[in-house]
């Protein structure tokens, strides 16, 4: 810069840069600004030496404080688990009335309990619990082993059907395929069926399967047919079908005789998170 | 408008050197250019008057307001905290005497700024940056520092004197002195600022046996610091470099606006003046420089308005120091209008205008706004409600053909007491509650919330077996006495099977 030009009305030097007549002032920056960006290196500076900062070529710097994220996370999971301990040591000695009662522990037993569910129970009955094909509803009155806190408790820490002990062994015998029955009596039994759950049906059919329903099924599924839940024998005069409602949704199940199996949870959950997830399923299904 | 900077003129018309800290920092720029600017110190001298009084008054009383406050106690039930100003950031609350406002209410809050902003547009447009000079907590701590310095350092001449003179046990016990009460004070700011945030005796208590929270420490050492660097070094720095307001007061200020001016009609020509001259034919000002050792800006008021004027009023007050003095009437500055000084320069009468559009718009909305707030803290209902329909599944049919519906009703209990309230279902017909783990019910179902808590209820609708199929727009309620809220919601009846 040759010559310095200063500005008239402020006194102050100019940039020279002009734009539309209006001149740019060079007003110098005062000192401490400079000092607080030197500053700002010092901290930086520093800051490389505490904290992990520069990558290299087998790791990075760590820094003399060992700050780690990852370390911090364990450290946070801990905590949270001492937290938990507080509020599930409540869990464990409530009874599941008090829990479904006293609502902060509702809450809080909901709140695990729908985690749980998410992880463990959606992959068959849903994430909402509506269940599909095969799988039950958790959300309906329907329960095929009864859906009282206790019920829902115990079916979950035993299981069905999976061979462990406690566990429920009822088997619906597979009338077809072990041709126990001919084609033309699971025909006439199917439509016996169809009657029971008061939809027309073939009344000839029906005469001819009342001995046989008297002779094989009656034992499970009761005279009425109302099933009996402390054998997880489906109630056959409702609207729920659990492999389906259509004839030959019907008729294959009586071939097939099927029956679902679900985990003996016992095993993998402690008491406390069994409570948990019975107090969520029962408030979602509305409790019996 | 008036052209307000004027640095056309010589700088010292007589021969004196120049004298404001802006005119020497500008001075000494120009000399060699440098890009840089150092601060040059500024020793503002002591003076006596009305305006001086008014800041030492107000600094008082703010000084009062900031310490006292957080140790007024309030009376609340249930074991909440019993401290009249408190934000409770742990438990999401803010309380302030009878008023508890939750984080959902922050409109509150973004009202009450707007209270303010407006307030502050319309002061500064009737007269000026009064919040500058008198309320800024960088001004009355900056004036206490002052004081203080005073107290060890003497007046201007003394203080000026010391820092030239060489080190010595005076100058040691003086400066160190004086540190000490700065940090004292620093510390009794940044120590007041915590007791704000949680329960003041017990924090006060926590703080020197170290059980505290990380965050009182932080922030005490934190507002301590910046109170001791703001107020004892940065001074008129933090106004003319960091704080945005004095930029954003040019659209706020109009020839009408009162602010502190140098006469200049009466003024000009100034010179200086011997005992028994004639004051024919030359103005007021003696050019005694009384206004500029006065101003804690550093800067010469009768370069005109400027953007490091706090209009805090010390120059008026050493003006009429000298103008008893020299027996010329008092107010040669003063506060006053640009259009004023324009219009008695020209020979006419002045007129302040204090109702102008600007100033009634200002006033308008500071009052539509205040209006509202009155009117929404009024109304507030201590109860809210709010409703997460269930989507999966969107409804559950029964072995009787009635259809189910999940809600999760979240239901704010905002008063300091336990409440029962009555919900209520609108909009379907036949349509019964109940609650996990009893039987449904036709009626209203009762659920009770902590006082200053959410409780997220569990709520099943069940419609009628027959009830029209597809979605139904509905409604939840809730009511106890004359609380009562509402929210909006639908109840899917699902497909026919």
């Amino acid at each position: 810069m040759s010559e310095r030009k200063i500005d008239g009305p402020t006194g102050v030097e100019t940039t020279e840069h002009e734009w539309d007549g209006i001149r740019e002032l060079d007003n110098p920056l005062p000192r401490w600004w400079l000092w607080t960006w030197y500053i700002t290196i010092a901290v930086a500076i520093v800051y490389w030496v505490l904290m992990p900062a520069w990558p290299g070529l087998h790791g990075y710097t760590k820094g003399v404080l060992h700050q780690s994220d990852r370390v911090k996370v364990v450290h946070d999971l801990a905590d949270l688990k001492a937290l938990r301990g507080a509020e599930g040591a409540q869990l464990q000695t409530a009874s599941l009335e008090e829990i479904e009662r006293n609502p902060k522990l509702q809450a809080y037993a909901m709140a695990q309990g729908q985690a749980i569910f998410g992880d463990n129970c959606a992959t068959c009955h849903g994430q909402g619990g509506a269940g599909g094909k095969g799988y039950p509803n958790l959300r309906d009155d329907v329960w095929l082993w009864g859906g009282s806190l206790e019920q829902i408790q115990h079916t979950i820490t035993y299981g069905v059907r999976t061979g462990e002990p406690g566990a429920a062994t009822t088997q619906m015998p597979a009338f077809g395929r072990d041709q126990m029955l001919k084609d033309g009596q699971i025909d006439d039994l199917t439509e016996y069926v169809v009657a029971l759950s008061r939809r027309p049906a073939n009344a000839a059919a029906v005469t001819r399967a009342t001995p046989l329903y008297t002779e094989q099924c009656v034992a499970c599924h009761g005279a009425q047919g109302k099933g009996d839940q402390t054998k997880g024998v489906p109630n056959l005069t409702d609207n729920e079908w659990l492999y389906g409602s259509r004839r030959a949704d019907i008729r294959d199940q009586i071939v097939n005789g099927r029956g679902g199996v679900m985990p003996t949870w016992g095993k993998r959950f402690d008491p406390q998170t069994i409570k948990a997830l019975t107090v969520y399923i029962h408030a979602n299904a509305g409790g019996q | 408008m008036t052209v307000v900077i004027d640095r056309t003129k010589p700088q010292s018309p007589n021969g004196h050197e120049p004298v404001s800290a802006a005119a020497r920092a500008r001075a000494r720029s120009a000399k060699g250019g440098g890009l840089y600017q150092a601060r040059a110190p500024i020793y503002p001298k002591l003076v006596h008057g009305r305006w001086r009084r008014t800041k030492w008054i107000l600094l008082v009383l703010m000084l009062a307001i900031y310490w006292i406050t957080p140790w007024i106690r309030w009376a609340r039930p249930n074991g909440l905290p019993q401290q009249a100003v408190l934000v409770d950031f742990a438990g999401g609350r803010f309380y302030f005497f009878g008023i508890q406002l939750w984080p959902q209410e922050v409109y509150f809050i973004t009202g009450l700024l707007v209270m303010a902003a407006m307030a502050l547009f319309l002061v500064s447009a009737l007269f000026g940056r009064l919040w500058c000079g008198y309320a800024c907590p960088q001004t009355v701590w900056t004036d206490l520092y002052i004081y203080v310095e005073r107290a060890f350092e003497g007046d201007r001449n003394a203080r000026m004197r010391l820092d030239a003179a060489p080190w010595s046990f005076d100058k040691l016990w003086r400066k160190s002195g004086k540190h000490a009460v700065w940090l004292g004070i620093a510390f009794g700011t940044g120590g007041a600022w915590i007791f704000y945030f949680h329960d003041a005796p017990t924090v006060l208590r926590g703080f020197w046996v170290g059980q505290a929270a990380a965050t009182a420490y932080i922030f005490c050492a934190l507002l301590t610091a910046t109170t001791y660097v703001f107020a004892g070094f940065m001074r008129e720095q933090v106004c003319i470099y960091m704080c945005p307001w004095p930029r954003i007061q040019g659209a706020m200020l109009d020839q009408h606006s009162l602010q502190i001016t140098y006469r200049r009609d009466r003024g000009e020509t100034r010179g200086p003046h011997k005992k028994g001259e004639t004051w024919e034919g030359r103005g007021d000002c003696i050019d005694c420089n009384a206004c500029v050792v006065a101003c804690p800006m550093g800067i010469d008021i009768r370069d005109g308005a400027q953007l490091e004027c706090i209009n805090c009023g010390l120059c008026a007050d050493a003006c009429d120091e000298i103008m008893d003095k020299v027996e010329r009437p008092r107010g040669l500055i003063s506060y006053d209008t640009d259009a004023a000084v324009a219009a008695r320069a020209a020979g006419k009468a002045a007129v302040y205008k204090l109702v102008r559009p600007r100033t009634v718009y200002y006033a308008g909305a500071l009052g539509l706004v205040s209006i509202l707030m009155l009117w929404g803290l009024t109304n507030r209902s201590v109860l809210d409600l709010h409703v997460l329909r269930d989507r999966n599944p969107m409804y559950v049919r029964m072995q009787d053909g009635s259809v189910r519906d999940g809600y999760t009703l979240k239901i704010a209990n905002r008063s300091f007491y336990p409440k029962t309230v009555s919900v209520h279902f609108k909009g379907l017909p036949g349509a019964r509650l109940k609650t996990p783990g009893s039987p449904p019910t036709a009626g209203d179902l009762l659920v009770t919330i902590e006082p200053n808590a959410v409780r997220a209820a569990r709520i099943f609708v069940v419609a009628p077996p027959g009830a029209a199929a597809g979605p139904h727009p509905t409604a939840f309620t809730i009511r106890d006495g004359r609380d009562h809220a509402r929210a909006n919601t639908v109840f899917d009846a699902g497909t026919q099977p």
